[in-house]
């Protein structure tokens, strides 16, 4: 008797579990399409008007793929064959030149910054990154003037290196604060053996700071690039003639323009969003050894 | 010591000329008698306190649906991270579009599938505001996903494994570990979100650009028009400055936060 209860007990637990299980694959599946929807709209819609072939469209039309879809657009972008874009490329080279520079720069002044402040035993390391980090007491934004004038008196006005600069200067505390955070989970031990053996600091860094904390500077590296990449506010006040102009700074002047060619517009769009996100899956094996790199450890 | 020449150079001096250029009272009682100002303010204020909670609490939850292990979740989680990944100019000039008038992807959407008639998005305050909470929530949101990934994999997995033995459903699990845990990060990263959004200029700029008339502006885009619009740079600067009340304590507490949780590493 009581042995058929607790069997039946069992079996209405097991049917409960089985029931949670469904329902939580279920609302997997529903977060997992509200997710996919809400990611890809802007996306989607670039695409929609992109391929349409007449240039002035930006309506949606009721039809979920466009009737004629064609690669005029693309084609228009790729020979220059539109007044805002006949230096296309040439703005694709100073933008790529912008976001490299400031990529590499970041990496390197943020590897040393914070192998000087969390490695060296300094007395002052974190005064460091409390001073850099002080940085953000004024957003990027609301020092653009400030940073035109005195760019100005360095000489650097209408000069990418200026840009570059700005990006640098925005992008190293959160370099710094991130290879820190990561790095104190390499013990001091590690870079004691290695002293104790006979190495310098600088091959102290090179050899065993620097491969440790790979994947954290890639995701630096994705940072700071999507940083310079994003910006538009410094390119448009620090840069001022035609032949240093960038991709966003084009796109900008298109934007305020309603009698500009918006296919041609997108598909331009379209083209420059590719480097960040190639970059982004060159690292990501970088980026997926940094996230699990706890599970190593433990 | 390279990074203190360049810190010197490219931080300290256009911080201190910043200072210098905005330090006049006289620009102050210039701002507080321009109703418009008052109103920005509000909207910084509004837009980096709604945008920054929603888009962490978000990222939170997500962060935990993100560490299934299924390989659609994965593949999800590629997609997921593309807006992050996305010029903002370009995205926000197609958000714009989406939005605009009575043809915009959303109001046909809405009126062939439902057959409402959509609302002029940019010519209700309120609608346009959301609009520019939402976009700067979908462009974001996924950087400080992934941050929280990280974290949580930071968890030491006995930990978790030994409360679910014990029998502590998942929610329980996540109020009492996970939150615990991950408080210290969220707590950073909610005020570093905090500082640079009350700095946001892209998301307002080509988003709502300001409309309905100039009401949805922010201190960044209204310190753009001041200077380049009215060229009142000094005016521009000034209202940017104005936000240093705010901006000082949450940079404290930042640094504050840090030093604590090295010390207990």
């Amino acid at each position: 008797m009581s042995v058929a209860a607790a069997s039946a007990g069992l079996a209405l637990a097991r049917r409960r579990h089985r029931r949670r299980r469904v329902l939580i694959e279920a609302g997997s599946a529903v977060l997992a399409v509200v997710l996919l929807i809400w990611s890809l709209i802007p996306v989607y819609n670039m695409f929609l008007i992109a391929l349409d072939p007449e240039e002035g469209e930006v309506e949606f039309t009721g039809n979920i793929w466009p009737p004629e879809p064609s690669l005029e657009a693309f084609g228009v972008v790729l020979t220059q064959a539109d007044r805002y874009l006949e230096s296309f490329w040439q703005q694709f080279g100073n933008s790529l030149f912008i976001g490299l520079m400031t990529m590499v720069l970041t990496v390197a002044i943020g590897s040393l910054a914070s192998f000087t402040a969390g490695r060296a035993r300094l007395g002052n390391g974190s005064l460091i990154t409390n001073t850099a980090l002080a940085t953000y007491v004024l957003p990027a934004a609301f020092l653009t003037i400030p940073f035109y004038l005195v760019m100005h008196s360095y000489g650097l006005s209408n000069n990418p290196w200026a840009v570059i600069a700005a990006h640098v200067t925005f992008a190293t505390p959160f370099a710094i604060l991130l290879l820190r955070y990561y790095a104190s989970l390499i013990p001091l031990e590690v870079d004691d053996a290695a002293r104790v053996d006979g190495a310098s600091s600088i091959q102290v860094f090179l050899r065993i700071y620097l491969p440790l904390i790979t994947p954290a500077l890639a995701v630096v590296a994705i940072y700071a690039l999507v940083l310079a990449w994003n910006d538009y506010f410094y390119q448009f006040v620090l840069l001022t003639t035609p032949s240093q102009m960038t991709v966003a700074m084009m796109q900008g002047h298109m934007f305020e323009d309603p009698d500009a060619a918006w296919n041609a517009m997108m598909a331009a769009a379209i083209i420059y969003a590719l480097p960040p996100i190639a970059t982004f899956f060159l690292l990501r094996r970088h980026i997926a050894a940094g996230l699990t790199l706890s599970d190593a450890r433990a | 010591m390279p990074y203190a020449a360049v810190f010197l150079a490219f931080a300290v001096y256009p911080i201190g000329y910043a200072l210098w250029m905005g330090g006049k009272p006289s620009l102050y009682v210039e701002l507080i008698d321009d109703p418009l100002y008052l109103r920005t303010a509000v909207n910084t204020l509004l837009f980096a306190g709604l945008g920054v909670n929603l888009q962490m609490f978000l990222a939170l939850l997500l962060s935990g649906f993100f560490m299934r292990r299924r390989w659609w979740i994965r593949a999800l989680l590629v997609i997921y991270i593309l807006p992050w990944a996305l010029p903002a100019v370009q995205a926000f000039t197609s958000v714009h579009w989406i939005l605009i008038g009575e043809m915009g992807l959303v109001n046909r959407l809405l009126e062939e599938l439902f057959g409402i008639e959509g609302p002029m998005w940019f010519s209700h305050w309120g609608l346009a505001f959301g609009a520019n909470v939402a976009s700067y929530i979908w462009k974001w949101m996924p950087f400080w996903t992934l941050i929280f990934i990280a974290g949580r994999m930071m968890i030491p997995k006995e930990l978790l494994e030994a409360a679910a033995i014990d029998g502590a459903t998942d929610s329980r699990r996540f109020v009492h570990i996970t939150v615990p845990l991950l408080a210290s990060l969220y707590l950073v990263c909610t005020l570093l979100a905090t500082a640079w959004a009350i700095g946001e200029f892209n998301t307002v700029f080509f988003v709502s650009n300001g409309s309905p008339v100039m009401s949805t502006e922010v201190l960044a885009t209204l310190g753009f028009r001041y200077t380049f619009d009215s060229a009142k740079p000094a005016l521009g600067v000034a209202a940017m400055m104005s936000a240093l009340p705010v901006l000082i304590p949450i940079v404290i507490l930042l640094l504050r936060r840090i030093q604590t949780r090295e010390v207990q590493l």
